[in-house]
Parts: structure tokens; sequence; C-alpha cells
């Protein structure tokens, strides 16, 4: 039978769900929300956008690569970015010294990472000298073919970042805002950062087998962003990333089964859409409270004597 | 936190710091008791922060010896509180001003905070001290980059005070504040001082907002430096001495000291002195370098 979106949305889950690869679909979609929620959670507030971008475009460099090696594409994609990751946190550290470069030195260290990995994808698929398969499913994404292999792999994948960015979350955070007092506690800022971005490129690598390399924006920033626009609770705001980043996965991946566009459209569509109304929502919550009344500078403190 | 014991908060003995190949300054000893209020004063480029990185145990020294709390700089980090010489926070930085406070306190431990109810309502009790401390409390629940530069740097001073540090080492905390907030901010880090028996060591442009309140001045100039009361230290013999041209310290009526004919260059706050009125004359060098 042929899929057909009716009104009766219990019927249209129940549908979905009896399918093997489309329950597949959907846990992978769950286990890539999660991740990439929480690994896009600690990205924007680094505001590392442009790193993670980067990490997104290996997936041609992977994919090629893995097609000169005879190894499947995800693979080449997990390796491409993790390599990735590992060069950019190199760039940063070209300089030498304990704190973070300044931002645009960072960014053009970063740019020079994706002209040379492009370069060498292309060089990967002249050497090739064939097609690459499935380009429209590493491009935008797909709910086929999620087998059961694949879906472990991605399990272990999420688990293993989810694990490591617990472990360092709080110097992370704290590296992130306020490098100096960081470093100054102990914190290694540097390093922290590196290993972020490592986690970085595997989430990425992760999420881009269900959204596709071009749109896994959607699930690293959409829900991140919007959740950080409504909330300035960490616990809260992050928490709010991973309800967001599922709610995304399964409404793009369920709408796509209906039609016949990739999931990657639908997903990134929905996490533009809500990152519209988090803002909207943000706007209309701040105007309603006024011009916020700053507290009085004259709020006297202890023991102020002048003011 | 100990306001006793005889060993000083900090020492330096002959020390000398090369950065680059330049010898930033050389064969400078100076200590700062427990308890004590010291400003440390200098142009830019005297090597003040310098200072700061070298009992932080972030920066060697070239020669000489440096002792913190009784220990090697760096070895006592815990009980050291920092508030690095800054520009505001990202208006976009969406944490609120208690979880700044709060990474002061365990922000550099791995793994997650457990849900141990005890050990992390005991943590919250001490970041909202600390911020009560400050009197950030109204504001300390608002995203960082909400607030004004006055209310940050309040938030800042409650984030390297919730350690209880026995020294305090400030990075020019008044830098960018408007003239009361620069007199209440000093007054706060005055009245801490005080009640907690806490060394510190603030770095400044302008010394007038704290002249009521401190034990001494260290000053910078030259490569070399001067320590020694207000009085002793801010005078046009020590002060031509140390910048090798002469200069005059006048002293106007409300007590406010003014530096004139410091190589420096030209005050970049003239705003300030004007909206306060007072002393607006004398701009050109209400700060002592």
């Amino acid at each position: 039978m042929s899929p057909h979106l009716g009104p009766n949305v219990a019927q249209d889950v129940s549908e979905l769900v009896e399918y093997h690869f489309m329950v597949n679909a959907l846990l992978a979609g769950a286990i890539v929300a999660v991740t990439a929620g929480v690994a896009g959670w600690l990205m924007v507030l680094r505001a590392e956008a442009f790193a993670g971008h980067t990490l997104s475009v290996m997936a041609f460099p992977g994919a090629s690569a893995a097609a000169l090696a005879g190894i499947p594409a995800a693979w080449g994609y997990y390796a491409a970015c993790a390599l990735a990751a590992l060069a950019i946190g190199r760039t940063g550290s070209l300089r030498g010294g304990r704190t973070p470069a300044p931002r645009g030195e960072a960014a053009a260290g970063i740019a020079l990472v994706q002209a040379a990995a492009l370069a060498a994808g292309f060089l990967f698929l002249s050497l090739y000298g064939g097609v690459l398969g499935d380009l429209e499913s590493d491009l935008f994404g797909t709910f086929l073919g999620v087998s059961d292999e694949r879906l472990i792999t991605l399990l272990v994948v999420g688990a293993a970042v989810l694990a490591v960015l617990a472990a360092i979350a709080r110097p992370l955070v704290f590296a992130s805002v306020d490098p100096d007092v960081a470093a100054a506690h102990g914190v290694r800022v540097r390093a922290l950062g590196s290993v972020f971005l490592l986690a970085l490129g595997l989430a990425v690598a992760a999420a881009s087998q269900v959204t596709g390399a071009l749109l896994v924006f959607s699930l690293l920033v959409g829900p991140a962003a919007s959740a950080q626009a409504l909330t300035s609770r960490p616990l809260a705001s992050l928490v709010l990333t991973v309800a967001l980043g599922l709610i995304v996965a399964w409404v793009g991946l369920g709408v796509s089964y209906f039609s016949t566009y990739p999931a990657g459209f639908f997903i990134a569509t929905a996490s533009c859409l809500v990152y519209v109304l988090a803002r909207l929502l943000a706007g209309l919550r701040s105007r309603r409270g006024g011009p916020r009344a700053r507290l009085p500078a004259a709020e006297p403190a202890p023991g102020e004597v002048l003011a | 936190m100990s306001t006793s014991g005889a060993t000083p908060a900090f020492e330096l003995r002959a020390a000398s710091v090369r950065l680059g190949g330049t010898t930033v300054w050389s064969e400078l000893s100076a200590s700062v008791a427990r308890g004590e209020f010291v400003a440390l004063l200098g142009a830019n480029g005297s090597g003040k922060s310098t200072l700061l990185r070298v009992l932080l145990g972030a920066l060697a020294l070239s020669a000489g010896s440096a002792d913190v709390l009784g220990a090697a700089p760096g070895r006592s980090a815990r009980a050291v509180g920092y508030l690095p010489q800054r520009r505001a926070f990202d208006s976009g930085t969406r944490l609120r001003g208690r979880d700044i406070v709060r990474l002061g306190l365990d922000g550099d431990r791995y793994g997650l905070p457990l849900p141990g109810r005890r050990a992390s309502a005991a943590a919250r009790a001490r970041v909202a001290e600390a911020i009560e401390l400050v009197g950030a409390s109204a504001y300390a629940g608002r995203a960082i980059g909400e607030a004004s530069g006055g209310e940050q740097q309040r938030l800042l001073i409650a984030q390297a005070l919730v350690r209880k540090p026995d020294l305090l080492l400030l990075d020019e905390p008044l830098d960018g504040l408007d003239l009361p907030s620069q007199a209440a901010v000093a007054a706060l880090v005055a009245h801490i001082s005080r009640s907690h028996g806490m060394a510190v060591l603030l770095v400044a442009h302008d010394v007038n907002p704290l002249l009521p309140y401190l034990d001494r001045v260290i000053y910078l100039a030259g490569g070399r430096a001067v320590e020694g009361t207000v009085e002793e230290v801010i005078t046009a013999e020590t002060l031509s001495e140390l910048h090798g041209v002469p200069i005059e310290v006048l002293r106007a009526s409300d007590g406010r000291l003014v530096v004139v004919g410091a190589p420096d260059p030209p005050a970049h706050h003239h705003d300030r002195h004007n909206r306060a009125g007072a002393g607006a004359a004398a701009h050109s060098g209400a700060h002592a370098h």
C-alpha cells in the first residue's frame, strides 16, 4: 500500500511503526536528536557554529576517501570529522599559550581546514574515478537504509559522545564563557576545546546519517538556539533542547515517510520553524515585561558608603 | 579563612620578569600582608597585569622568588580569587549571573554534580551568600549578558569571592564603570577585605575612588616599584624620581589627588569626570600615573 497521511494522527503513527525500517529510522532520529542537541547546545554557547559547519562538510572528503578505500561511507565520515576536529584544535594552538586564539584568527584557521579538506575530497574522487553512490541521501538524508547494524553504531557513537560531554561539561562551560578565570582555576582551556571539537565532530557525523550532511545544522543549531532564546537556566535549556530536537527529528521523519521528499528537508524546515517561534515568543515575553527595570545601580551594597 | 599567620599574603623578592626578550620589571620586591587592601598603580604597560600573572602562577620569574600564601605561585590556587581585566560579557551569553558565580566555586570539576542533596544545597547556599555579599541578589537570576557593566562587575567579584579566598587579585575592576559605580565597587571591596580579613591587591588606573580605603599602594614605573602609603608614594619627589621626569602632585580641596606631567597617554575617560562635576577641570591628571 502507498503511504497516505490521513486526518487520524494515531492511525498515521501506527502505520509508521508497522515497518521495521521506519522504527529504525525513528530510533536513529532519537539518538541523533539527543546527541546533536547536547553537542549543539555547547556549540551555540561557545559560538563555534563555523567549526560545526566545517565538520559537517567533511561528508564529502569522508565519503570520497571511503569510496577510494572501499569502506562504507559512514566510516569515512566519522574518520574525516574526527581528523578535521583535531586539525581545527591544532590550528588554535599553533600560536602557543593556554588561552584560546582570538575569534578572527580561529576562524581563519577553520576556513583553511575546510578548504584543505574539500580539496582532498576532490583529489580522492578523481583517484577513485567513479561516481559517489547515494549522493542524494548523503547530502539530504533519508529514512531508508538505517540497518540494525548502523543503528547500533549510532547508539555507540552517541553514548560515547554524551559520556565525554557529561564528563567535561562543567570545566568546558567555564572555559567557554570565562576562559581567563577558568585557566586561573587550573582548567585546561585549550585541551578541553579540542576534546569538545572531537565530540562535536562525531555528533555531526552521526546526525548527518539521518539529516544528510548539508542539513546537519538543523539538529545541531535549531533546537539549541531556540532553547537558549527561551531560557537562560542551563538545565532547563538543555532539557528543552533535547525535547525540541526529538520533536523536530520525529516530525521530520514522519512527514517524510508520507511524502516523496528527503527527510532532511522536513527536519530542517521544522527546525527553522521552531527557532522562529522561539524567537517570537522570547520577543513577545520581553515586550510584555516592558523594558526590564534595570536594577537601580543605587541598590546599596552592604557597607557601601559612597554611591 | 585565616586572618592570622605570620606569612604574608604574597611576597616578591628581587623578582624579575622577561617577556619576549624584554624585561618588564626587575629586582622588584613587594609584599602584602594578610587582610591588607593594597592598590597596584602604574602607567599602561608598566607590568601590573604581569605581576598578577606571576602571582597566579601563570608566568614564571626570570630571577628572584615569589611566595603566595606561603607556597609557590599557583600551588594555592584555591585560596586565591582572581578577577581578570576584561570587557563585558557578550550580550548573547545565555547563562544567569548565578551560574557564572557557581562556575567560580566548582566549575573546574570534571563530571556532573551528583544530585547528592547536602553537597549541592551547600554549594547553592555558598553561591547565594557570595551574591548577597556583593548586593547582586536582585539580578543574579537574569542572563549575565543582560546585566549592566556595574552589575556584571559585582557578579564577577562574587565569583572571585565564592571560594572564600585569602588573597583577592582584581585587575582593573573599576575600569569602564561610571563614577558612582566605581565608588560603590571600591567601597564594597574595602568592606569585604575588612570584614573577612582578606588581602586584596587591586590594579587601578585612578587611585582617587580608592583613597578612603587603601592601606598601601604599590606603584610600578620604569621597571621598578615603590611601595608605601598613598602619602609616601604619590608625591612629586617619588613619582619624579620613578619616571625620571618632573611630576607635580596636587591635592584638591576634596582630597582628590591630581598628578600632572606623568608620561602617559592622555586620559581617555573625560566624560566620566565631567559627569562627576567636581574635579572636571582636573581631568588631565585625576589619575595617579
